[in-house]
């Protein structure tokens, strides 16, 4: 398959957030500042590459050879939440910069869908190595775009007159439900 | 706190998905139909019980710093286990619900009972809590797949009650954020009513 399909295809068609409905827990918990949001952004497109990298990998060398390839589930959430521990680690000695500017959403990762989510689905799809890398940078520039849409149309929300019982999470979801619906759009793109 | 109150909490007052807003993903994501959310709520409820009774059992072998990757595997062999049954025994379900089988293990709802009820209390009551939770998740789930399915296709777990196409844009995407929307604005309204 075409690499640039595969990329169009995971940031507009069928985007993470808007369409596959992955990563909605951190798209609504820390999308009130702008700032903030490309933190994290930054943080899944360097996780979810490195992850789908090492999740090949196992799959391949390890799950497939051994015919154990329904123990997936577990081995892969144990691999995500030990990569997620590593990095960590190895960013506050390499790029202290870096680990300041990612530091705290490190941890919210493990147990952040689209990590898992897109592993599970690179192999669903049989791409090859280099296919899957990107398929997982595409979708996460597809989740930075999302929650850089969202932080920003949030941060004037804050300043509109809302009806009382829709401020917070129902005005905030209503807003998704019309970002989904433009986006839905982009259809029939690739 | 009694039983009682322990098993009706999840329905109202704490629903997961409504009042907590925990399990966001599988909530929009599987909710095309009533059935569908049903399926979804009832295979979670089934991991969160599995792994409430396993870790309000071992909660005293685990050592503290290790608690939150053992309760990731014990939760990953439970839905593990989910997994393998409905690809056997109810294929056209597990081939609606898709990937959101697998991860029910990043569900926060599961964790969170497991770390925040199960470690710190009995096994009785962490029954009754999986068993409380689970059914409000798939109370919220039926609720909103219902929503869509009534107002999407004309129809209530499969059966159409009035002929035609309904609104296609509740089956799809948007659908599932503004539907959610208001059902929060209700839960609230219901959570205030009850206190």
């Amino acid at each position: 398959m075409d690499y640039f399909v595969i990329a169009l295809g995971a940031i507009l068609v069928s985007n993470i957030v808007f369409a596959q409905f992955l990563g909605i827990c951190p798209y609504m918990g820390v999308s009130s500042k702008l700032s903030t949001a490309i933190g994290m952004a930054g943080a899944v497109m360097f996780v979810l590459t490195l992850a789908t990298i090492v999740t090949f990998l196992i799959y391949t060398l390890v799950l497939v050879p051994f015919e154990v390839t329904f123990l997936q589930t577990i081995v892969y959430i144990l691999v995500i939440s030990t990569l997620v521990q590593m990095v960590e680690i190895i960013l506050k000695k390499v790029s202290p910069g870096l680990f300041q500017a990612l530091g705290i959403f490190l941890p919210l990762i493990t147990t952040n869908c689209v990590i898992l989510g897109v592993a599970i689905l690179a192999v669903q799809n049989e791409f090859s190595l280099l296919q899957s890398v990107v398929f997982a940078v595409s979708h996460g520039l597809g989740f930075a775009l999302a929650i850089s849409i969202f932080a920003s149309i949030r941060e004037h929300l804050d300043l509109m007159d809302v009806p009382k019982s829709m401020r917070g999470a129902p005005i905030a979801l209503i807003v998704a439900g019309i970002l989904a619906m433009a986006f839905m759009g982009f259809a029939g793109l690739v | 706190m009694n039983q009682l109150q322990n098993f009706t909490k999840g329905l109202i007052k704490e629903n997961p998905v409504y009042i907590l807003l925990l399990g966001l993903c599988p909530a929009l994501g599987v909710t095309t139909s009533a059935i569908n959310g049903l399926g979804m709520g009832l295979a979670t409820t089934f991991v969160l019980l599995g792994s409430n009774i396993v870790v309000s059992l071992i909660k005293d072998l685990i050592p503290a710093k290790v608690r939150i990757p053992s309760f990731i595997v014990i939760i990953a062999s439970f839905v593990t286990i989910v997994q393998l049954t409905m690809e056997a025994y109810m294929p056209d379900l597990f081939a609606a619900l898709g990937l959101f089988i697998p991860l029910i293990v990043v569900n926060c709802l599961v964790l969170g009972r497991a770390e925040a009820f199960a470690s710190k209390n009995t096994t009785l009551s962490s029954i009754v809590d999986a068993l409380g939770m689970g059914l409000g998740f798939a109370l919220a789930l039926v609720l909103l797949g219902g929503l869509r399915e009534i107002l999407g296709s004309y129809s209530l777990f499969g059966h159409k009650f009035i002929p035609g196409d309904g609104m296609l844009v509740f089956v799809l995407a948007p659908g599932a954020f503004i539907g959610m929307a208001y059902l929060i604005v209700l839960f609230n309204f219901l959570k205030k009513k009850t206190s």
